[in-house]
């Protein structure tokens, strides 16, 4: 009680500009903590659904109700990793599956999305030419992309090539559509002005289209990413010696599922770190849009 | 001596999504001297904006002859400078970047597009706004950079699209003297499009009254106030009224035209 009545005697006593700046800290740090809260309860509640999850799978492999043979369980998942990561797995250490993966997804959505910018701007640009090519691609857009790994598996071999092939189709269609359409959707009002100010073909493409384009196209990688992890598994599904996939397919073949779960964590995980260097990419990229609250979007 | 801008019986005609041909302009004749301020008012579709596509070279007439300086229009000009109605900063580039664009793209050096795109933004009142990117910068401060991304060329023609229409009463006010003031030291000559009578006579020497679309010049009067002029009290000066009664019987026919067609259209 005497705290309380204390505060504003306190305030009182003091002169009224001094008052006035006082409260503006006391706001801001208020403000502060109250997001400091905000970010403590977010990260003890997201534990809190993992717990809720692996505790009730667990629990439910314990009494039964959970067949652990097809769904495994938590701890049995959690010592498969261990195992890997201390002696190794059948096919050499861990980190070399991930590694091998990690190389033929980043080496799928590195190619796959320039040759994607590329025809987008360049499709984008020339009527004609979209109008020509656009049912081909259309229909290729169309098949079950993931079957090709199966070409690339005979034509290119059991090596790197044919996985970065495969997670380069997966992920060409994405950015191209995305590029052609943010180079279509440039505001005219921006072409006319830099047209007026003296801008050639060059510097519009340049200076316009491609920075207008920019916002549209790296949305598209944030997909694309995870589509190149996906055509480097299904390459490696298709026929490989080493990669995650691979040990996923291993496991399968042992009806171990344990160890196709932590393959699958493995994965999630590379998604997962692969997000947050996009994310940084896309800030530095795209400065000049205004910030978004990225904490909360998914 | 030849006039800045003329056009000569000139026609407009899009074609319409629906493939209808929608006339915009019909056989318009007009006459802008160098070194004239002029103010084209007309109500709301009557081409406005078309005459200004016509003149800057981004937009063939279908009829007639669009002449700047002598020279028949063919694609877009040198000496053109054009503010649009909406924004057309470049988000991506910085306050700096921005002015600077002009100049580079016309072969300046990086270094003396910069530099002499520091003195512009100084001119229009942005020092120290130079590293902000224009989503950070309020609707005037926008506005500001535009102008002096037009004037940075040194244009002998400034077309200017309803530039000022989004912004608020006060801010709109500065703007027009601080354009007549930067207007005064150059010897450009100006197109100013609007749909608001009192902008119009406050900054112009002549204004053109466009008829109800398909457009085409009703009259055109002079302005006769001294200048300089301060726009905000202008408006106060017994001739200021004269003029803007004589214009506004004019202007009220085809308004109201406008609008009855506009009613119909939405019934």
């Amino acid at each position: 009680m005497s705290v309380r009545s204390a505060a504003p005697l306190k305030l009182a006593s003091l002169a009224p500009g001094e008052k006035a700046a006082r409260s503006v800290v006391d706001l801001a740090e208020r403000r502060r903590q109250q997001a400091q809260r905000r970010r403590v309860s977010v990260i003890v509640l997201r534990v809190l659904v993992a717990v809720v999850i692996l505790g009730g799978w667990q629990l439910g492999a314990r009494l039964g109700v959970i067949d652990t043979f097809f769904w495994s369980q938590p701890s049995d998942i959690a010592a498969t990793l261990w195992r890997w990561l201390t002696e190794g797995t059948d096919l050499g250490p861990l980190w070399e599956q991930v590694l091998v993966t990690m190389e033929e997804t980043v080496g799928g959505f590195f190619v796959g999305s320039v040759l994607g910018v590329i025809f987008g701007i360049v499709l984008g640009r020339n009527a004609l030419l979209s109008d020509v090519l656009g049912p081909y691609i259309k229909g290729a857009n169309a098949i079950p992309r993931v079957v090709v790994g199966a070409l690339f598996a005979v034509s290119l071999g059991l090596d790197i090539r044919a996985k970065i092939a495969t997670a380069s189709v997966l992920v060409f269609f994405v950015v191209f559509f995305n590029a052609f359409q943010g180079v279509r959707e440039v505001d005219r009002n921006l072409i006319n002005n830099a047209r007026i100010l003296g801008a050639d073909n060059r510097r519009l493409t340049a200076e316009i289209i491609v920075p207008s384009a920019l916002s549209w196209i790296v949305a598209s990688l944030h997909t694309s990413f995870g589509l190149a992890l996906v055509g480097a598994v299904v390459g490696e599904l298709f026929g490989a010696t080493q990669g995650v996939g691979e040990l996923i397919y291993l496991s399968k073949n042992l009806f171990d599922t344990g160890g196709v779960f932590a393959g699958m964590a493995l994965l999630a995980a590379m998604a997962l770190v692969a997000e947050a260097l996009i994310t940084a990419l896309e800030n530095r990229l795209i400065r000049w849009r205004p910030p978004v609250a990225t904490e909360t979007r998914i | 001596m030849a006039p800045a801008i003329e056009l000569r019986g000139v026609t407009k005609r899009f074609l319409t999504p629906s493939g209808t041909v929608f006339t915009a302009l019909r056989d318009l004749h007009m006459a802008i001297q160098p070194g004239e301020f002029c103010a084209v008012v007309g109500p709301t579709g009557c081409g406005k904006s078309t005459t200004l596509g016509l003149i800057s070279g981004l937009e063939p007439p279908s009829d007639g002859e669009v002449d700047v300086f002598g020279q028949p229009v063919k694609g877009i000009a040198d000496g053109i400078g054009y503010m649009f109605q909406s924004d057309a900063v470049f988000p991506w580039k910085t306050v700096l970047e921005n002015v600077a664009a002009g100049p580079r793209y016309r072969g300046t050096s990086h270094r003396d597009a910069r530099e002499k795109a520091r003195e512009w933004i100084a001119r229009v009142g942005l020092a120290g706004f130079e590293d902000r990117y224009p989503y950070q910068l309020s609707g005037g401060m926008r506005k500001r950079v535009a102008l002096a991304q037009s004037l940075i060329n040194g244009p002998r023609i400034l077309l200017m699209d309803e530039p000022f229409s989004a912004l608020d009463v006060q801010t709109r006010s500065l703007m027009e003297n601080e354009l007549l003031s930067l207007w005064a030291a150059s010897s450009a000559s100006v197109v100013f499009v609007t749909h608001d009578l009192e902008e119009a006579i406050s900054l112009s020497d002549r204004v053109f009254v466009i008829t109800a679309g398909p457009g085409t010049v009703k009259s055109n009067y002079k302005v006769d106030l001294p200048r300089p002029r301060n726009v905000a009290e202008v408006r106060f000066q017994p001739r200021f009224i004269e003029i803007y009664e004589e214009i506004w019987k004019d202007l009220k026919d085809e308004v109201l035209v406008s609008y009855e067609r506009q009613k119909r259209g939405a019934a």
